[in-house]
């Protein structure tokens, strides 16, 4: 509450700031905009910025981490009775003091003798810090802007450049936007990269890399069976490979055809039709795709499978009837199959982009030597763009490798070294995903594990990207 | 010469391929048979519409066997469109439809029974900007050969590239690199590549769209050079924006303007003595 109020004060403060800046320029300069350095509006918005924007920020920041520092404040010197007890009751004794202090829920623990002393004066002293934080920092911020005000107004003259540092805000602005990005990524891998140190400290990195069999059951006492669980991650990602080949079997030939189609063949009217619909068939969530997978194609494939097992059973191909006869809905194929027309506007309208970069100089210079339109793709087109093609097969093949939906619900949960596309095959992601769904135990490998995996998905997926985006830039440079 | 009137639009009247129509030729001289040669192309009554505007009216021209025929005039006049319905190129623009009558050896160019593929054999092309494939400088050269399975072997195959890139003055400068990338060679160079290439399919016909106008001046003079050793053996239609070039490298010289073909004759004729005002005009350099 305080923080919005503060931060309307600001903006009506700078607003006012940036009238006072425009009238003091505008009278220093005779009223004349030649006799300016830059338009009126750059005085108002530079002292208007030194105005408001440290202050803004100074209060953003006292209401983003006012709370922790509030925390680590509480933290030094601990009373003598909370100092004795363990780490994790200390953890709950000082959450206590804050959700005392804030009128929140608290634990249900007790705090007798010395420890309900401590209690109420640390909430006491909690309930200090945070008007302390609170209004120091909107104190600041308004010394801050005050003091903003005072220099930016001094250097306002007609001949000051206002409008390259306005410029320089704006670059800024940009830059820290960038910045934000990067390091929200950077958390995102540091966080990963330190859950799977926790992970790997359970479980050697070696047994997790190269070990064939996965199996995260880790019992809740210690005498029951499986009390150790297996964690190699080489089916998994045998089974992701799978499921990945199929897929871009499917969206790979699928996927370029129709882009070359669109691109070189197809008249105004059908482009108009045809790449709208891809584009849909890009909009469409994968959590559809995968009950579509589960529900519709799993069936239809299983019995198909059946009926054709049938006319086997009693021949000379028994075996393999029978063994149609026994297959399930969820199968590689199935989840396969339907990433693959997942990937499909994915790959063609990467492709499409592509094949309409190639220079139409090369098309006409083939088309004039007498060679057909499918002989100038094939001899011409293709060949210039392969590169290009190639690098968009390595980005669908990125997406193939940690795409979840689909393969949670038709690929299936066991884990197993299987190049048999019928069989039950479950992925990298879909592990993850029952890793981390139902009770979490945060300092059990079978959790950690999840961390682990992810990290490893992640590195494929980067190195992948990394190598498709090397070779997109090369091919640029070609034409460019 | 059987000549008869047809009614409008002729392009897919199929006709014997020697009549003509004499209607509304724009283009009353005589063929100058000055170099004693046919006629390799004749147009009549071309007209080109891109969608509804219309980029050339009633064009007629008859384009001298074994010789150099320049195609000047003021950007937008029409010459390339003109140029580029003799290979039947403007087939690939979408909504371009080019009616009246263009043919070559007598027979028209955009009859039903015409292959455009095969037209395109007879009639090679060069572009205004060099465009080399992205392949090696042999594969780009044996790139026709191949495509319409001219050459029945390695060593005829790597004989037609070599004897194209003679004929094309590059073979001095390439022979030792006839692997690397096509592309790495200088614009003039490129230039005088695809000039090979489009030789090695042995064509009647080479358009050249103002093969020069991407050079500098030496590639420039090479080029030229090129053009007047092709000349014994070949047609050949060249645009340029450059009067100089018309009156170095032609024999006879046709001037568009507008989309309508102001004059045409014999090259000397056309830069000394002018009939028309607008000739006179655009080559002594007031407008265009």
């Amino acid at each position: 509450m305080l923080t919005w109020v503060a931060l309307l004060a600001l903006v009506l403060f700078s607003g006012t700031t940036y009238v006072a800046a425009r009238r003091k320029v505008s009278v220093a300069a005779g009223g004349l905009p030649r006799n300016m350095h830059s338009l009126p509006g750059y005085y108002g918005a530079y002292v208007a910025l030194w105005t408001g924007a440290p202050a803004a920020f100074l209060v953003l920041m006292a209401a983003l981490f006012g709370g922790r520092l509030e925390d680590a404040l509480l933290k030094v010197q601990p009373p003598a009775a909370v100092a004795q007890l363990t780490h994790a009751e200390q953890q709950v004794f000082f959450d206590d003091v804050r959700a005392k202090a804030h009128d929140l829920q608290a634990s249900e623990t007790v705090y007798e003798g010395p420890l309900g002393v401590a209690l109420a004066a640390k909430t006491a002293q909690a309930r200090q810090l945070e008007l302390l934080i609170n209004y120091g920092a909107v104190a600041a911020a308004a010394v801050l802007a005050l003091s903003g005000v005072f220099l930016a107004l001094r250097r306002i003259r007609p001949d000051f450049r206002a409008r390259n540092k306005v410029e320089s805000w704006v670059a800024g602005l940009f830059i820290i936007c960038s910045i934000t990005a990067i390091l929200t990524t950077v958390g995102i891998v540091a966080s990963l990269v330190w859950e799977s140190i926790r992970f790997f400290q359970a479980v050697p990195i070696q047994d997790f890399l190269l070990g064939r069999e996965w199996d995260p059951q880790i019992a809740m006492r210690s005498d029951q069976y499986a009390s150790k669980g297996a964690f190699g991650a080489v089916p998994l990602f045998a089974g992701t490979f799978l499921i990945m080949i199929i897929a871009m079997i499917v969206a790979a030939p699928i996927g370029l055809f129709s882009a070359i189609y669109l691109s070189e063949y197809a008249g105004g009217f059908s482009r108009a039709v045809v790449k709208p619909l891809l584009e849909i068939l890009a909009g469409v969530p994968t959590v559809v795709y995968g009950f579509f997978a589960a529900l519709t194609v799993g069936p239809i494939f299983r019995t198909g499978f059946h009926a054709l097992g049938e006319t086997m059973v009693g021949g000379p191909l028994n075996g393999v009837g029978l063994y149609l006869m026994a297959v399930q809905n969820q199968m590689a194929l199935v989840a396969g199959a339907v990433m693959g027309i997942m990937l499909i506007p994915f790959v063609s309208s990467l492709s499409d982009d592509i094949i309409n970069s190639v220079p139409q100089s090369l098309r006409d210079g083939s088309l004039a030597m007498g060679a057909t339109r499918s002989e100038t793709v094939k001899k011409v087109v293709l060949p210039a763009a392969l590169p290009g093609i190639m690098a968009a097969m390595l980005l669908a093949v990125s997406r193939a490798v940690g795409e979840t939906m689909i393969v949670t619900m038709a690929a299936g949960l066991q884990a197993k070294m299987t190049i048999n596309p019928l069989d039950t095959v479950t992925t990298v992601t879909v592990q993850i995903v029952t890793l981390l769904t139902g009770d979490q135990e945060f300092d059990s490998p079978k959790t950690l594990a999840a961390f682990g995996l992810g990290l490893t998905l992640f590195g494929v997926t980067f190195l992948l990207n990394v190598i498709a985006l090397r070779i997109v830039q090369k091919y640029r440079e070609q034409y460019d | 010469m059987n000549q008869r009137q047809f009614p409008l639009p002729p392009r897919h009247r199929d006709d014997d391929g020697h009549a003509a129509p004499t209607m509304h030729i724009a283009v009353a001289r005589t063929p100058d048979t000055a170099q004693g040669a046919g006629i390799k192309i004749r147009a009549r009554d071309v007209n080109v519409f891109y969608g509804d505007k219309q980029a050339l009216f009633d064009v007629g021209l008859d384009v001298p066997e074994k010789a150099v025929t320049a195609l000047i005039g003021p950007s937008g006049c029409g010459k390339s469109t003109f140029l580029r319905s003799i290979n039947r190129m403007n087939d690939t623009i979408p909504g371009c439809t080019v009616r009246g009558r263009i043919e070559l050896d007598g027979e028209d160019v955009n009859d039903k029974s015409i292959d455009p593929v095969v037209l395109r054999a007879r009639v090679g092309m060069v572009f205004q900007k060099p465009n080399p494939f992205p392949k090696t400088i042999f594969e780009n050269v044996a790139y026709g050969p191949r495509i319409h399975g001219i050459a029945t072997g390695k060593a005829e195959l790597e004989a037609i590239v070599e004897s194209s890139l003679k004929r094309a003055g590059l073979w001095n400068e390439v022979a030792d690199r006839l692997h690397q990338p096509g592309t790495g060679l200088s614009g003039g160079q490129q230039q005088r590549l695809v000039i090979a290439r489009a030789i090695a399919v042995s064509p009647e016909v080479i358009l050249m769209d103002e093969p020069c106008s991407a050079l500098d001046p030496i590639a420039t003079a090479k080029i030229e050079e090129l053009i007047d050793e092709l000349r014994n053996q070949y047609c050949i239609v060249i645009v340029t924006h450059s009067m100089a070039q018309a009156a170095r490298v032609s024999q006879k010289t046709a001037f568009f303007h507008l989309g309508k073909l102001v004059e045409a004759g014999s090259t000397g004729e056309i830069f000394t003595n002018p009939r028309d005002s607008r000739t006179q005009d655009y080559i002594t350099g007031r407008f265009g």
